[in-house]
């Protein structure tokens, strides 16, 4: 062998997906997203997921304390985070063991070797060091002493004690910039804001960073970088966002598009807590936050400034939901525009806060007492979620209805690049307030003939004086009634009004292979497993037809006759069963499930081994 | 604050078209015209003042009055009602709860409403039983009462409302009685004059499943002896000849013969006193009520209002930094521009 390295060669690839591992405390959360941001702006497509512990610190070195945040960027559009990582970031012997399974085959792993001593290796479960017994043959291992040269880095930027290792995430981050051909400045750029109360830390984390970054550079134990060439996306502005993001965005939007001041009201619970911190900075904006005593509370106060001209909106995950139930109800019974946004992470009960699940469908559609239909609307990824929000927000006013919009903990956390909207010409969605109209006595219940909803009368408005609650109501004068008759009528009445809403929103829309057997029907954020699976079954031959419903009550119009035309319809959920029992039942058709319960998205592979096992001849 | 009429008004003006079904003889039928009585002579435009309550015999009232109404959910009234005063603070907002709506399934939203200080006006009416499901016993219900659902005997303490409000910070704690229409009115008053949370508990007779729980406030006789009218920067002394004082020692009240510790002795009351220790040793004189009990205001201090504070904010943060629009927001957290 010649004693020389051969030349560093930059191989050109057209995807790539890394996966930062470490201890929740050694901000692999941060280094995934400064990754991720500065692959935005040289205009990478790209899909992250994030995954943190439920414990904010767990016992340090533990399996139970791993964070970690994959994300995956392509020249071209990519859907889905990707299924196995190609590099694995390890910062300690516990973020090893619990990533190895998931490393795709011959991929290429990055241990900092400083944490692999015998308190960590017994702390992850380790009898042996597995950086000495083999059993990474088959990997490219590559070992880094990143808290030696971490330390080193730092020495001169007066960062001392316990500081100095919290930039070793910096490190980890400069070398896999390198590694990649990311541009430096965006991460400097960011270090020197987000920083920018000390000097020193500035000085430490930029220290760092450049010393991961030429360590690559300089180092013999890589053989060649990686070049992911800009994706061409379509023409347009660009931000990278979360679906936390996007959806409190989109309030703020659908605020301004119904040209009424927002409330929102929410008691902190995860994955969903975000929305409310995002929004309370908002005050500029004319935003209003209220963080309730309890989630009761919170929909309590965001129905009543609904009554009072708001757009009182209220936002939670699957166990604020259920205590919310009440007053949905009670919301269905005063016909009072209401959004209940509802980010659903693992249950029952307080199941994995942490991880994702689309099993509160029932509980949106049917999870209430009494006869109380309301629109169910689900957003599909966070670049989406503007859109649907103003769009909940358009059928609650219109109609004067509650409206649920399901998002989940994948949703919330993970992060698109969203092509903006034109924000200065967003859609008129402002409905009129009642005025008196020169009667005697006002009927709050005296209905649009076309849409069935009822006038919105706002308090303060002289001659307009009127009682709403949750007694039922005489249709027309509004007034309590226990009328047998009234009743019927008036469960029928607010029934065919969610019902009428039908007609007011687009057709399914299929996206269909000539001769295509098999259809797969999709909710939520299952949206970029199915697309992916679907491309890549078709790359393979598969004729197939593919479906995403965002409207989930009431459904488009024509989705029975799209149901019918199949005569295999597959519904991929993260539940067990939730939309496949609503089609099911509502159209008589023989639709059969793929279930995934894991508190993690689907896999494009598994999605794409189900279509390729349904349409063998 | 609230717009004061250009016109006049009279109780009428108050009443709904709605026939009144409460069981005859009940106090709400006294609580309802004192507070039409006060709206009238306070001289507020119906169409801003808005009634808010929850379930319960008390919760009905909404329907009576020609106001804006909202009868909401069991014990939920202070939310709804808090929505409400955020979203239009031009309004004046009244819930009306009781002891089982208020302080059992309610009693979260209630001290949280009181600590936030929401421009609230809060009628607890306290019968001290649950009406409308015809009889349980209710958390003001006394030790060891019999009732339908403690055959034999209630265990647990009651709650003292008062006690309890000036414990959840409420700006504004009062006492009233249903059958002293002149004293409510005037309570009101003096409520409607806070910008704050103003709590009022009202003791009210419930003739059907609990009737002369207050007969010691209200009877000829025992009224004289057990009334306690609390006025401000007056020594606390009640009896037919004001011959009984309260005086305060070691922070307990306790009542003395004003001839055996001298007039000087008594315990002056102070609604505006900054430590509400006083007012709270005075909500300790009687349980039940037993025995003497005070009636009026117990605390009455200045506070921001929550709305104010929060007014106060949003125009502090529209000449402070940060994007003035979404636009502006969303351009903050980095963009790129493709094609």
């Amino acid at each position: 062998m010649p004693d020389e390295t051969p030349p560093l060669e930059q191989e050109s690839v057209d995807h790539v997906r890394i996966r930062f591992a470490g201890d929740s405390g050694d901000g692999m959360q941060l280094a995934g997203a400064r990754f991720t941001d500065a692959s935005a702006i040289f205009g990478n497509d790209l899909a992250t997921l994030p995954s943190y512990p439920a414990e904010i610190r767990a016992p340090a070195g533990s399996i139970a304390g791993v964070s970690s945040f994959q994300v995956h960027i392509a020249d071209s559009d990519i859907l889905t985070p990707g299924d196995n990582p190609d590099v694995l970031v390890a910062m300690n012997p516990a973020a090893l063991k619990a990533n190895l399974a998931d490393l795709a085959p011959a991929g290429t792993i990055v241990v900092n070797t400083d944490a692999f001593d015998d308190r960590n290796l017994a702390r992850a479960g380790y009898e042996t060091n597995p950086l000495r017994d083999g059993s990474l043959r088959g990997y490219t291992v590559i070992e880094v002493p990143m808290e030696k040269m971490t330390r080193e880095a730092v020495k001169d930027t007066g960062v001392g004690g316990r500081g100095v290792l919290r930039s070793k995430n910096f490190f980890a981050l400069g070398l896999m910039t390198w590694m990649f051909s990311r541009p430096v400045e965006p991460t400097l750029e960011w270090i020197r804001t987000a920083f920018a109360k000390d000097e020193a830390v500035v000085a430490a984390n930029t220290a760092a960073f450049r010393t991961g970054y030429n360590f690559g550079e300089t180092t013999e134990q890589f053989r060649h970088t990686y070049q992911v060439k800009p994706a061409r996306l379509q023409p347009g502005t660009y931000t990278n966002a979360t679906g936390n993001q996007t959806v409190a965005w989109g309030l703020v939007g659908a605020a301004r598009a119904a040209r009424l001041p927002l409330l929102y009201s929410s008691y902190p619970i995860t994955p969903a807590s975000d929305i409310l911190q995002e929004l309370s900075r908002l005050q500029k904006l004319g935003v209003r936050t209220f963080q309730a005593e309890d989630e009761i509370a919170a929909i309590g106060v965001a129905l009543g400034a609904a009554f009072a001209g708001h757009l009182g909106v209220t936002g939670t995950s699957g166990p604020g939901m259920a205590l919310k139930s009440e007053t949905m109800s009670l919301a269905v019974m005063t016909e009072l525009p209401l959004l209940i946004v509802d980010v659903q992470r693992a249950g029952p009960s307080t199941g994995m806060p942490t991880k994702t699940e689309q099993a509160d469908l029932l509980m949106a559609m049917y999870g209430r007492h009494g006869e109380a239909p309301l629109p169910v609307l689900a957003v599909a990824s966070p670049a989406e979620a503007f859109d649907t929000m103003i769009e909940a927000a358009r059928i609650a006013l219109k109609y004067m209805t509650p409206v649920v919009v399901l998002s989940d903990g994948y949703i919330a956390n993970s992060a698109e690049p969203w092509r903006l909207p034109d924000l200065d010409h967003l859609p008129d969605i402002s409905v009129p307030f009642a005025a008196p109209d020169g009667e005697a006595k006002f009927m709050p219940y005296r209905r649009d003939p076309g849409t069935l909803a009822r006038p919105w009368a706002l308090p303060g408005t002289p001659g307009l004086e009127h009682r709403v609650g949750g007694l039922e109501k005489e249709d027309v004068t509004g007034e309590v009634s226990h009328r047998p008759a009234n009743h019927q009528h008036m469960v029928e009445l607010r029934e065919r009004k969610v019902a009428g809403i039908a007609d007011d929103i687009p057709e399914m829309r299929v996206d269909a292979d000539d001769g295509a057997e098999l259809l797969i029907v999709g909710w939520g954020s299952t949206h970029p497993a199915i697309f992916a699976g679907v491309r890549q079954a078709r790359a393979r031959g598969a004729k197939v037809a593919r479906a995403h419903l965002r409207y989930l009550s009431p459904f488009p119009r024509n989705l029975g006759e799209v149901l019918r035309s199949y005569p295999r319809v597959l519904v991929p959920e993260l539940n067990r069963g939730h939309l496949l029992r609503l089609l099911r039942a509502e159209f008589l058709v023989d639709a059969v499930g793929m279930n995934k319960v894991q508190g993690m998205p689907f896999k494009t592979i598994e999605i794409e081994e189900k279509i390729m096992e349904m349409t063998r001849p | 604050m609230t717009d004061t009429a250009t016109r006049t008004y009279t109780r009428a003006d108050f009443q709904s078209d709605q026939e009144v079904r409460w069981c005859p003889g009940c106090g709400d039928y006294t609580i309802l015209a004192s507070v039409q009585t006060f709206l009238a002579e306070a001289g507020l435009n119906p169409e801003k003042v808005v009634f808010v309550s929850g379930i319960g015999c008390s919760s009905r009232f909404p329907y009576y009055m020609s106001t804006y109404g909202f009868h909401g959910i069991h014990g939920r009234a202070p939310a709804v009602a808090s929505g409400i005063a955020l979203a239009n603070p031009d309004l004046s907002v009244w819930v009306v709860t009781g002891d089982g709506d208020g302080l059992s399934i309610g009693g979260n939203h209630l001290i949280h409403a009181m600590r936030r200080n929401l421009n609230l006006k809060i009628l607890l009416f306290n019968n001290q039983i649950y009406g409308l499901t015809k009889g349980q016993f209710s958390p003001t219900s006394e030790y060891n009462k019999r009732t339908k659902s403690s055959p034999t005997g209630a265990l647990g303490l009651p709650f003292n409302p008062v006690s309890l409000a000036l414990g959840a910070e409420a700006s504004f704690v009062g006492r009233t009685i249903d059958m002293d229409r002149p004293h409510t009115v005037e309570v009101l008053r003096r409520a409607h004059q806070h910008r704050g949370t103003a709590f009022i508990e009202i003791y009210q007779n419930c003739n059907v499943f609990n009737d002369k729980a207050f007969a010691e406030l209200t009877g000829k006789e025992e009224r004289l002896a057990n009334r306690i009218n609390l006025q401000h920067g007056k020594p606390v002394v009640f009896g037919a000849n004001e011959e009984k004082g309260v005086v305060l020692a070691g922070g307990s009240a306790r009542l003395v013969d004003v001839a055996e510790v001298g007039i000087e002795a008594l315990h002056v009351h102070d609604e505006h006193a900054p430590d509400p220790a006083p007012a709270f040793a005075l909500s300790r004189l009687s349980h039940g009520p037993h025995g003497p009990t005070p009636l009026g205001i117990f605390r009455d201090v200045t506070r921001p209002a929550y709305e104010d504070d929060l007014q106060r904010q949003m125009s502090t943060a529209q000449s402070g930094r940060g994007p003035a629009d979404l636009a502006e927001l969303i351009r903050q957290t980095g963009t790129w521009k493709v094609g």
